[in-house]
């Protein structure tokens, strides 16, 4: 690692990888937003930044992680900016889950997936990133910039939340558009933003 | 108790005992997240993305 240029061959095995992981970025980003359509915009977005702070990736290390770091932060940013109200477009959801295999499925995707969304962005992207990444909570913490035992609590939270909301089937169906909702949801953003520690900058 | 998760030598950290939860203890919707996330995993890639990182060293 040094300020150095990268070499021609550097850069080639740099955009390979960042290639292999979109796939990943499009599946942490949509999680995140819950819009197939916006979580397709961060992930353009995150790639420009990744690709303009490709000096500061260590070869070696998990791409899918270092990634993740910005798209997170992008979205975050974007969130502040009230770029995204973490709207729930039904329609577009509909689409997606009609996710392939067992139709015999206890829960509908569609249920999990409107669950998923009214829970706290910090609790969301936990979960995800453990449930649903298959990251571990030592990967996940240094994803969020946070303590692990942190990153624990909130996977725990996000859980029993969806336990209850799936086996009650009481789903708040707008919340993320109930204004109350969507002013608690932004003051728990700027609550990640702000212990969001350095070492979850790009 | 075997020490089977020292093999990368390094002193772990004591830890709570919250361990990820067994398979077995996973609510029902616990497959339903990972088979969400893995849904778009699975999708071809669009053809935007290729465009932008076919792109991308060409700007400089």
């Amino acid at each position: 690692m040094s300020g150095e240029t990268r070499t021609a061959s550097e850069k080639a095995d740099f955009k390979r990888e960042l290639t292999e992981v979109v796939p990943h970025l499009r599946a942490f980003a949509r999680g995140l937003c819950g819009r197939a359509d916006m979580a397709d915009d961060l992930v353009q977005e995150a790639l420009l930044k990744a690709w303009a702070a490709q000096e500061r990736f260590e070869p070696g290390t998990s791409m899918r992680a270092w990634t993740f770091v910005i798209l997170r932060n992008a979205y975050l940013t974007d969130m502040r900016r009230n770029r995204f109200r973490g709207e729930y477009d039904e329609n577009v959801a509909e689409r997606i889950l009609t996710a392939p295999a067992s139709q015999e499925e206890p829960i509908h995707l569609s249920d999990l997936h409107r669950a998923l969304l009214t829970l706290p962005p910090e609790r969301r992207e936990a979960l995800l990133l453990v449930g649903a990444g298959g990251f571990s909570y030592e990967e996940a913490a240094n994803i969020c910039g946070c303590a692990v035992g942190t990153i624990k609590s909130r996977v725990g939270r996000a859980r029993a939340a969806l336990n209850s909301m799936l086996a009650e089937g009481a789903i708040p169906q707008r919340s993320l558009n109930d204004d109350g909702a969507h002013r608690a949801i932004l003051e728990e953003l700027e609550d990640v933003a702000a212990g969001n520690g350095s070492s979850a900058r790009p | 108790m075997t020490s089977k998760n020292e093999k990368d030598g390094k002193s772990v950290q004591p830890e709570q005992t919250t361990t990820a939860p067994k398979p077995a203890e996973m609510p029902g919707w616990a497959a339903g997240l990972r088979r969400l996330y893995d849904s778009v995993v699975d999708e071809d890639i669009p053809d935007n993305f290729r465009d932008l990182i076919s792109k991308l060293d060409k700007e400089g």
